[in-house]
Protein backbone atom coordinates (compact mmCIF):
# COMPACT_ATOMS: atom_id res chain seq x y z
CA UNK A 1 0.00 0.00 0.00
CA UNK A 2 1.18 3.37 -1.33
CA UNK A 3 0.69 6.34 1.88
CA UNK A 4 0.36 10.04 0.79
CA UNK A 5 3.39 12.00 2.50
CA UNK A 6 2.81 14.98 0.69
CA UNK A 7 1.04 16.98 -2.50
CA UNK A 8 1.69 20.18 -4.60
CA UNK A 9 0.52 21.28 -7.73
CA UNK A 10 2.98 23.25 -9.69
CA UNK A 11 1.82 26.25 -11.48
CA UNK A 12 2.77 26.01 -15.31
CA UNK A 13 6.46 27.98 -15.55
CA UNK A 14 7.22 27.54 -12.30
CA UNK A 15 10.19 25.19 -10.64
CA UNK A 16 10.73 23.30 -7.39
CA UNK A 17 13.45 20.77 -6.00
CA UNK A 18 13.03 18.23 -3.36
CA UNK A 19 15.08 15.44 -1.74
CA UNK A 20 13.97 12.43 -2.74
CA UNK A 21 14.60 9.37 -0.32
CA UNK A 22 15.68 6.51 -2.05
CA UNK A 23 12.41 3.50 -1.88
CA UNK A 24 9.81 6.23 -2.14
CA UNK A 25 7.70 7.17 -5.22
CA UNK A 26 7.44 10.64 -7.35
CA UNK A 27 3.66 10.67 -8.76
CA UNK A 28 3.50 13.28 -11.30
CA UNK A 29 0.38 13.84 -13.19
CA UNK A 30 -0.36 16.49 -16.27
CA UNK A 31 -3.61 18.30 -14.81
CA UNK A 32 -5.15 20.13 -17.56
CA UNK A 33 -3.25 18.37 -20.49
CA UNK A 34 -0.07 19.91 -22.94
CA UNK A 35 2.14 19.79 -19.84
CA UNK A 36 5.85 19.44 -19.95
CA UNK A 37 7.89 18.63 -16.81
CA UNK A 38 11.57 19.22 -16.79
CA UNK A 39 13.59 17.00 -14.44
CA UNK A 40 17.24 16.74 -13.22
CA UNK A 41 18.94 14.22 -10.46
CA UNK A 42 21.89 14.29 -8.65
CA UNK A 43 23.54 12.19 -5.97
CA UNK A 44 22.95 14.57 -2.88
CA UNK A 45 26.11 12.59 -1.18
CA UNK A 46 28.42 13.02 -4.42
CA UNK A 47 27.01 15.92 -5.93
CA UNK A 48 29.27 14.77 -9.21
CA UNK A 49 27.25 12.30 -9.97
CA UNK A 50 23.47 12.84 -11.51
CA UNK A 51 21.31 11.56 -13.87
CA UNK A 52 23.17 10.91 -17.63
CA UNK A 53 20.61 10.76 -20.81
CA UNK A 54 22.92 9.41 -22.82
CA UNK A 55 23.87 6.32 -20.36
CA UNK A 56 20.43 5.73 -20.11
CA UNK A 57 19.09 5.87 -23.17
CA UNK A 58 21.98 3.38 -25.24
CA UNK A 59 21.64 0.87 -21.66
CA UNK A 60 18.25 0.30 -23.12
CA UNK A 61 18.15 1.27 -26.53
CA UNK A 62 15.77 3.33 -26.77
CA UNK A 63 15.00 7.08 -28.24
CA UNK A 64 12.15 7.61 -25.20
CA UNK A 65 11.47 6.72 -22.03
CA UNK A 66 8.58 5.32 -20.38
CA UNK A 67 7.12 2.30 -18.24
CA UNK A 68 9.85 -0.49 -17.19
CA UNK A 69 13.07 2.33 -17.89
CA UNK A 70 15.03 2.90 -15.37
CA UNK A 71 17.03 6.60 -15.38
CA UNK A 72 20.67 5.94 -15.58
CA UNK A 73 23.55 7.69 -13.08
CA UNK A 74 27.11 8.31 -15.34
CA UNK A 75 28.22 6.43 -12.34
CA UNK A 76 26.48 2.91 -14.27
CA UNK A 77 23.41 3.00 -11.06
CA UNK A 78 19.82 3.61 -11.74
CA UNK A 79 18.50 7.24 -10.49
CA UNK A 80 15.30 6.28 -10.44
CA UNK A 81 12.59 3.75 -12.15
CA UNK A 82 9.51 4.36 -14.24
CA UNK A 83 7.10 2.08 -12.45
CA UNK A 84 4.00 3.43 -13.63
CA UNK A 85 3.07 5.80 -17.20
CA UNK A 86 0.59 6.18 -19.02
CA UNK A 87 1.44 8.51 -21.10
CA UNK A 88 4.20 6.46 -23.08
CA UNK A 89 6.51 8.80 -24.22
CA UNK A 90 8.82 11.34 -22.52
CA UNK A 91 11.66 13.05 -23.58
CA UNK A 92 15.24 13.29 -23.03
CA UNK A 93 17.46 14.81 -25.94
CA UNK A 94 15.68 18.03 -26.70
CA UNK A 95 16.83 20.01 -23.45
CA UNK A 96 15.30 23.13 -22.13
CA UNK A 97 13.89 26.15 -23.32
CA UNK A 98 16.45 28.90 -23.50
CA UNK A 99 16.16 32.13 -21.63
CA UNK A 100 16.70 34.22 -24.97
CA UNK A 101 14.48 31.68 -27.06
CA UNK A 102 11.84 31.94 -24.37
CA UNK A 103 11.33 35.87 -24.59
CA UNK A 104 12.18 35.39 -28.63
CA UNK A 105 9.50 33.05 -28.66
CA UNK A 106 6.85 34.44 -26.41
CA UNK A 107 7.72 37.77 -25.84
CA UNK A 108 9.20 39.54 -22.45
CA UNK A 109 7.19 39.37 -19.80
CA UNK A 110 8.97 40.59 -16.37
CA UNK A 111 7.94 39.71 -12.82
CA UNK A 112 7.89 43.49 -12.19
CA UNK A 113 5.65 43.91 -15.09
CA UNK A 114 3.43 39.99 -14.63
CA UNK A 115 4.25 38.73 -11.21
CA UNK A 116 3.90 35.13 -10.93
CA UNK A 117 2.44 35.23 -14.48
CA UNK A 118 6.26 36.12 -16.04
CA UNK A 119 7.12 33.50 -18.34
CA UNK A 120 10.21 31.93 -17.07
CA UNK A 121 12.47 29.83 -19.18
CA UNK A 122 13.67 26.29 -17.79
CA UNK A 123 17.19 27.08 -18.31
CA UNK A 124 16.67 30.08 -15.92
CA UNK A 125 14.60 27.53 -13.65
CA UNK A 126 16.89 25.32 -13.17
CA UNK A 127 19.84 27.62 -12.88
CA UNK A 128 17.74 29.14 -9.60
CA UNK A 129 17.39 25.30 -8.06
CA UNK A 130 21.19 24.12 -9.05
CA UNK A 131 22.81 27.42 -7.07
CA UNK A 132 21.02 26.36 -3.57
CA UNK A 133 23.18 23.28 -3.86
CA UNK A 134 26.18 24.83 -4.84
CA UNK A 135 26.00 23.88 -8.56
CA UNK A 136 25.57 25.96 -11.67
CA UNK A 137 25.33 26.09 -15.15
CA UNK A 138 28.65 23.35 -15.96
CA UNK A 139 26.31 21.00 -14.15
CA UNK A 140 23.84 21.63 -16.21
CA UNK A 141 23.07 17.86 -17.69
CA UNK A 142 20.43 16.79 -20.26
CA UNK A 143 17.31 16.94 -18.65
CA UNK A 144 13.87 14.59 -18.73
CA UNK A 145 10.96 16.32 -20.16
CA UNK A 146 8.04 14.67 -18.14
CA UNK A 147 4.54 14.58 -21.16
CA UNK A 148 6.27 15.24 -24.11
CA UNK A 149 6.64 13.13 -27.11
CA UNK A 150 9.49 13.97 -29.45
CA UNK A 151 9.54 11.26 -32.75
CA UNK A 152 12.62 11.01 -35.05
CA UNK A 153 12.27 10.31 -38.92
CA UNK A 154 14.53 8.05 -40.73
CA UNK A 155 16.43 11.10 -41.53
CA UNK A 156 16.74 12.11 -37.73
CA UNK A 157 14.59 15.02 -38.31
CA UNK A 158 12.31 15.67 -35.32
CA UNK A 159 8.68 16.42 -34.81
CA UNK A 160 6.90 17.75 -31.15
CA UNK A 161 3.72 15.41 -31.35
CA UNK A 162 1.43 18.32 -29.14
CA UNK A 163 -1.54 15.97 -29.77
CA UNK A 164 0.13 13.21 -27.10
CA UNK A 165 -0.80 15.62 -23.93
CA UNK A 166 -3.81 13.99 -22.51
CA UNK A 167 -5.57 15.86 -19.41
CA UNK A 168 -4.82 13.47 -16.38
CA UNK A 169 -1.43 11.67 -17.55
CA UNK A 170 0.60 10.46 -14.92
CA UNK A 171 4.11 8.90 -14.56
CA UNK A 172 5.33 7.06 -11.28
CA UNK A 173 9.21 6.91 -10.12
CA UNK A 174 10.45 4.71 -7.77
CA UNK A 175 13.60 6.26 -6.41
CA UNK A 176 16.37 3.77 -6.40
CA UNK A 177 18.94 6.37 -4.86
CA UNK A 178 18.52 9.17 -2.55
CA UNK A 179 18.48 12.06 -4.81
CA UNK A 180 18.13 16.01 -5.42
CA UNK A 181 15.47 16.70 -7.75
CA UNK A 182 15.19 19.69 -9.66
CA UNK A 183 11.76 20.01 -11.14
CA UNK A 184 10.52 22.76 -13.63
CA UNK A 185 6.96 22.98 -15.82
CA UNK A 186 8.56 25.13 -18.03
CA UNK A 187 7.80 24.53 -22.08
CA UNK A 188 9.41 22.04 -24.11
CA UNK A 189 12.00 23.68 -26.69
CA UNK A 190 10.25 22.24 -29.81
CA UNK A 191 6.69 23.48 -28.59
CA UNK A 192 6.09 26.02 -31.05
CA UNK A 193 2.95 27.70 -29.67
CA UNK A 194 3.06 31.03 -30.15
CA UNK A 195 1.42 31.79 -26.13
CA UNK A 196 3.54 30.74 -23.55
CA UNK A 197 1.81 27.56 -22.09
CA UNK A 198 1.11 27.44 -18.68
CA UNK A 199 0.24 24.02 -17.88
CA UNK A 200 0.00 22.89 -13.86
CA UNK A 201 1.62 19.68 -13.13
CA UNK A 202 0.50 17.65 -9.62
CA UNK A 203 3.21 16.27 -7.65
CA UNK A 204 2.66 13.99 -5.36
CA UNK A 205 5.32 11.94 -2.85
CA UNK A 206 4.30 8.16 -1.60
CA UNK A 207 5.71 5.55 0.20
CA UNK A 208 7.70 2.96 -2.10
CA UNK A 209 6.96 -1.26 -2.25
CA UNK A 210 10.60 -2.90 -2.21
CA UNK A 211 11.82 -4.01 -5.74
CA UNK A 212 9.81 -7.54 -6.19
CA UNK A 213 11.08 -10.47 -8.15
CA UNK A 214 8.25 -9.32 -10.92
CA UNK A 215 9.39 -5.89 -10.58
CA UNK A 216 8.58 -4.04 -14.34
CA UNK A 217 11.69 -2.35 -14.58
CA UNK A 218 13.95 -4.76 -12.70
CA UNK A 219 12.44 -7.17 -15.74
CA UNK A 220 12.55 -4.69 -18.44
CA UNK A 221 15.95 -5.38 -19.52
CA UNK A 222 18.98 -7.34 -18.34
CA UNK A 223 20.97 -3.53 -17.85
CA UNK A 224 18.44 -2.90 -14.92
CA UNK A 225 19.21 -5.88 -13.54
CA UNK A 226 23.30 -4.98 -13.32
CA UNK A 227 22.36 -1.17 -12.76
CA UNK A 228 20.64 -2.88 -9.08
CA UNK A 229 23.05 -4.52 -8.54
CA UNK A 230 25.55 -1.88 -9.20
CA UNK A 231 22.91 0.67 -6.14
CA UNK A 232 23.46 -2.51 -4.48
CA UNK A 233 27.05 -2.26 -4.04
CA UNK A 234 27.03 1.44 -3.64
CA UNK A 235 24.51 1.22 -0.75
CA UNK A 236 25.80 -2.40 0.63
CA UNK A 237 22.76 -3.75 0.96
CA UNK A 238 22.41 -7.53 2.02
CA UNK A 239 21.58 -9.32 -0.95
CA UNK A 240 17.73 -8.52 -2.10
CA UNK A 241 15.77 -11.82 -3.33
CA UNK A 242 15.63 -10.77 -6.57
CA UNK A 243 19.24 -11.39 -7.31
CA UNK A 244 19.50 -14.46 -5.66
CA UNK A 245 19.06 -16.45 -9.39
CA UNK A 246 20.60 -14.61 -11.86
CA UNK A 247 22.20 -11.82 -10.37
CA UNK A 248 25.48 -12.14 -12.75
CA UNK A 249 23.18 -12.15 -15.64
CA UNK A 250 24.58 -12.23 -18.75
CA UNK A 251 23.24 -10.02 -21.83
CA UNK A 252 23.85 -12.98 -24.12
CA UNK A 253 26.14 -10.59 -26.21
CA UNK B 1 25.53 14.88 -47.01
CA UNK B 2 28.90 13.78 -48.51
CA UNK B 3 30.84 17.34 -48.65
CA UNK B 4 34.80 16.76 -49.65
CA UNK B 5 36.96 19.28 -48.51
CA UNK B 6 39.31 21.15 -50.87
CA UNK B 7 42.23 21.28 -47.96
CA UNK B 8 45.03 19.39 -48.60
CA UNK B 9 47.63 17.73 -46.02
CA UNK B 10 50.10 19.52 -46.82
CA UNK B 11 49.13 22.46 -45.97
CA UNK B 12 48.21 21.80 -42.61
CA UNK B 13 50.12 23.31 -40.25
CA UNK B 14 49.79 20.38 -37.66
CA UNK B 15 49.16 16.55 -37.83
CA UNK B 16 49.21 14.07 -35.17
CA UNK B 17 47.98 10.91 -35.05
CA UNK B 18 45.97 9.73 -31.70
CA UNK B 19 46.18 5.42 -31.07
CA UNK B 20 43.00 4.23 -29.89
CA UNK B 21 42.18 4.31 -26.32
CA UNK B 22 44.29 7.61 -26.05
CA UNK B 23 43.51 11.27 -25.51
CA UNK B 24 43.90 14.39 -27.08
CA UNK B 25 43.57 17.84 -25.63
CA UNK B 26 44.33 21.32 -27.27
CA UNK B 27 43.28 24.52 -28.81
CA UNK B 28 41.58 25.60 -31.94
CA UNK B 29 41.64 28.58 -32.68
CA UNK B 30 38.73 30.84 -33.86
CA UNK B 31 38.77 30.51 -37.64
CA UNK B 32 41.48 27.59 -37.68
CA UNK B 33 40.12 23.90 -39.20
CA UNK B 34 40.36 20.76 -37.39
CA UNK B 35 39.98 17.72 -39.64
CA UNK B 36 39.61 13.93 -37.98
CA UNK B 37 40.07 10.93 -40.24
CA UNK B 38 39.30 7.71 -39.63
CA UNK B 39 42.80 5.95 -40.51
CA UNK B 40 41.43 2.72 -40.85
CA UNK B 41 37.22 2.67 -40.71
CA UNK B 42 34.76 1.71 -38.06
CA UNK B 43 36.28 4.18 -35.80
CA UNK B 44 34.63 6.70 -33.21
CA UNK B 45 36.46 9.77 -31.96
CA UNK B 46 34.20 10.56 -28.79
CA UNK B 47 34.72 14.30 -28.69
CA UNK B 48 33.79 17.40 -26.24
CA UNK B 49 34.16 21.37 -26.73
CA UNK B 50 34.70 24.06 -24.67
CA UNK B 51 35.21 27.79 -24.88
CA UNK B 52 38.84 28.50 -24.42
CA UNK B 53 38.20 31.54 -22.75
CA UNK B 54 35.61 30.35 -20.36
CA UNK B 55 35.17 26.61 -20.38
CA UNK B 56 31.70 26.75 -18.46
CA UNK B 57 30.25 27.53 -22.07
CA UNK B 58 30.57 24.52 -23.85
CA UNK B 59 29.46 22.15 -26.74
CA UNK B 60 25.68 21.34 -26.11
CA UNK B 61 24.30 18.42 -27.46
CA UNK B 62 20.46 19.22 -26.38
CA UNK B 63 21.19 23.15 -28.30
CA UNK B 64 22.79 21.84 -31.22
CA UNK B 65 19.83 18.93 -31.84
CA UNK B 66 17.15 21.79 -31.11
CA UNK B 67 18.32 24.50 -33.04
CA UNK B 68 18.90 22.09 -36.24
CA UNK B 69 15.94 20.05 -35.11
CA UNK B 70 17.80 17.24 -36.18
CA UNK B 71 19.12 14.64 -33.91
CA UNK B 72 22.01 13.55 -36.42
CA UNK B 73 25.37 16.16 -37.02
CA UNK B 74 26.73 16.19 -41.01
CA UNK B 75 28.38 18.90 -43.34
CA UNK B 76 26.60 21.95 -42.41
CA UNK B 77 25.66 21.52 -38.93
CA UNK B 78 26.55 24.23 -36.47
CA UNK B 79 27.63 23.16 -32.88
CA UNK B 80 25.92 25.16 -30.71
CA UNK B 81 27.19 25.58 -27.06
CA UNK B 82 25.38 25.63 -23.34
CA UNK B 83 24.40 29.23 -24.26
CA UNK B 84 23.03 29.11 -27.73
CA UNK B 85 26.27 30.62 -29.34
CA UNK B 86 27.63 28.68 -32.49
CA UNK B 87 31.03 27.36 -31.66
CA UNK B 88 32.07 24.97 -34.76
CA UNK B 89 30.50 24.71 -38.13
CA UNK B 90 30.85 21.60 -39.58
CA UNK B 91 32.40 22.51 -43.13
CA UNK B 92 33.49 19.43 -44.94
CA UNK B 93 32.11 15.47 -43.97
CA UNK B 94 32.65 12.32 -46.15
CA UNK B 95 31.51 10.12 -43.40
CA UNK B 96 27.63 11.62 -43.77
CA UNK B 97 26.04 11.15 -39.95
CA UNK B 98 27.53 11.46 -36.75
CA UNK B 99 26.53 10.88 -33.38
CA UNK B 100 25.31 12.96 -30.53
CA UNK B 101 23.27 11.26 -28.57
CA UNK B 102 24.62 8.28 -27.39
CA UNK B 103 27.11 9.44 -24.83
CA UNK B 104 30.89 7.71 -24.44
CA UNK B 105 31.55 4.44 -23.02
CA UNK B 106 32.55 4.39 -19.00
CA UNK B 107 33.77 1.21 -16.95
CA UNK B 108 30.54 1.95 -15.01
CA UNK B 109 28.43 1.85 -17.43
CA UNK B 110 30.18 -1.33 -19.40
CA UNK B 111 29.07 -3.16 -16.39
CA UNK B 112 25.49 -2.44 -17.04
CA UNK B 113 25.46 -2.85 -20.53
CA UNK B 114 27.85 -6.24 -20.59
CA UNK B 115 28.45 -7.10 -17.86
CA UNK B 116 29.68 -6.56 -13.87
CA UNK B 117 33.00 -8.04 -15.08
CA UNK B 118 33.46 -5.45 -17.94
CA UNK B 119 34.35 -3.04 -15.19
CA UNK B 120 38.32 -3.36 -16.02
CA UNK B 121 38.12 -2.48 -19.66
CA UNK B 122 39.22 0.70 -20.72
CA UNK B 123 36.58 3.29 -21.81
CA UNK B 124 36.49 6.84 -23.13
CA UNK B 125 35.28 8.23 -19.48
CA UNK B 126 38.82 7.31 -18.55
CA UNK B 127 40.72 8.57 -20.87
CA UNK B 128 38.52 11.70 -20.39
CA UNK B 129 39.59 11.59 -16.68
CA UNK B 130 43.20 10.90 -17.51
CA UNK B 131 43.36 13.82 -19.75
CA UNK B 132 41.77 16.78 -17.23
CA UNK B 133 44.27 15.44 -14.53
CA UNK B 134 47.16 15.45 -16.70
CA UNK B 135 46.25 18.95 -18.23
CA UNK B 136 44.83 20.91 -15.08
CA UNK B 137 46.10 24.08 -17.34
CA UNK B 138 42.80 24.11 -18.84
CA UNK B 139 40.44 24.27 -15.78
CA UNK B 140 38.27 21.20 -16.27
CA UNK B 141 37.11 19.04 -13.79
CA UNK B 142 34.61 15.61 -13.84
CA UNK B 143 31.29 18.57 -14.35
CA UNK B 144 32.64 19.25 -17.10
CA UNK B 145 32.17 15.93 -18.54
CA UNK B 146 29.26 16.32 -20.43
CA UNK B 147 27.52 14.67 -23.16
CA UNK B 148 29.67 14.42 -26.43
CA UNK B 149 29.76 13.91 -30.29
CA UNK B 150 30.66 10.80 -31.67
CA UNK B 151 32.37 11.54 -34.92
CA UNK B 152 32.27 8.35 -37.18
CA UNK B 153 28.97 6.66 -34.63
CA UNK B 154 26.17 5.83 -36.53
CA UNK B 155 23.15 5.82 -33.94
CA UNK B 156 20.22 5.48 -35.93
CA UNK B 157 16.72 6.31 -34.32
CA UNK B 158 13.60 4.61 -35.61
CA UNK B 159 10.12 6.74 -34.96
CA UNK B 160 8.42 4.21 -32.96
CA UNK B 161 11.32 5.70 -30.54
CA UNK B 162 13.97 2.31 -30.81
CA UNK B 163 17.76 3.02 -30.64
CA UNK B 164 19.86 1.27 -32.53
CA UNK B 165 24.34 0.39 -32.36
CA UNK B 166 24.72 -0.28 -36.09
CA UNK B 167 27.98 -0.87 -37.62
CA UNK B 168 29.64 2.04 -38.55
CA UNK B 169 28.90 3.67 -41.93
CA UNK B 170 32.26 5.06 -41.50
CA UNK B 171 35.56 3.34 -43.72
CA UNK B 172 39.29 3.92 -43.73
CA UNK B 173 39.97 7.23 -44.77
CA UNK B 174 36.69 9.26 -44.77
CA UNK B 175 36.95 12.54 -42.45
CA UNK B 176 35.22 15.07 -40.78
CA UNK B 177 36.35 18.73 -40.92
CA UNK B 178 35.38 21.41 -38.35
CA UNK B 179 36.11 25.28 -38.06
CA UNK B 180 35.91 26.76 -35.55
CA UNK B 181 34.29 29.95 -34.84
CA UNK B 182 35.74 30.75 -31.02
CA UNK B 183 38.59 29.54 -29.70
CA UNK B 184 37.87 26.08 -28.44
CA UNK B 185 39.88 23.43 -26.19
CA UNK B 186 38.90 20.21 -27.94
CA UNK B 187 39.06 17.23 -25.99
CA UNK B 188 38.91 13.74 -27.34
CA UNK B 189 38.63 10.52 -26.49
CA UNK B 190 39.90 8.04 -29.40
CA UNK B 191 37.39 5.34 -28.24
CA UNK B 192 38.60 2.09 -27.05
CA UNK B 193 35.30 0.23 -26.47
CA UNK B 194 35.46 -3.07 -27.51
CA UNK B 195 32.48 -4.67 -26.74
CA UNK B 196 30.02 -3.61 -29.53
CA UNK B 197 30.34 -2.60 -33.02
CA UNK B 198 30.73 0.64 -33.37
CA UNK B 199 34.55 0.17 -33.26
CA UNK B 200 34.04 -3.45 -35.45
CA UNK B 201 35.28 -4.56 -32.06
CA UNK B 202 38.88 -3.87 -33.02
CA UNK B 203 39.74 0.27 -31.63
CA UNK B 204 42.05 1.69 -34.37
CA UNK B 205 43.78 4.93 -34.55
CA UNK B 206 42.56 8.47 -36.08
CA UNK B 207 44.70 11.64 -37.23
CA UNK B 208 44.28 15.16 -36.60
CA UNK B 209 45.26 17.75 -38.88
CA UNK B 210 44.72 21.72 -38.41
CA UNK B 211 44.84 24.42 -40.82
CA UNK B 212 45.24 27.78 -40.16
CA UNK B 213 42.15 29.23 -41.99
Amino acid sequence: MNALLYEYTMPGGHHWSLRMRRGNLLRLTDVAGGANVGMLCYNPENLLERYNAPDTLKAQHTFRLGLGNCLYSDMGRSMASIIEDSHGWHDTVCGNLSKRQCREQYGHHSYQTHRNGWTLSGEESFLVELGKYGLGERDMAANVNFFSKVISDDNGKLHYDDSACQAGAQVTLRFDMDALVLLHSCPHPLNRASEYPRRRVQVQLLTGDPISDGDVCLNHRPENRRALENNRLYYQDARPSFLVDGGQHDSGK
Amino acid sequence: MIRESERTLSQARERQVVDAGDYYIGILRAGETLRITDLEGNQAADTLFYNAADPAERYSATDTICQQGNVYLGAGSVLISSRGNPMLDVVADTCGRHDTVGGACASESNTVRYDLARRCMHSCRDSWMLAIAEHEEYGLDKRDITHNINFFMNVPITADGGLQFADGISAPGKYVELTARMDVIVLMSNCPQLNNPCNGYNPTPVELAVWDH
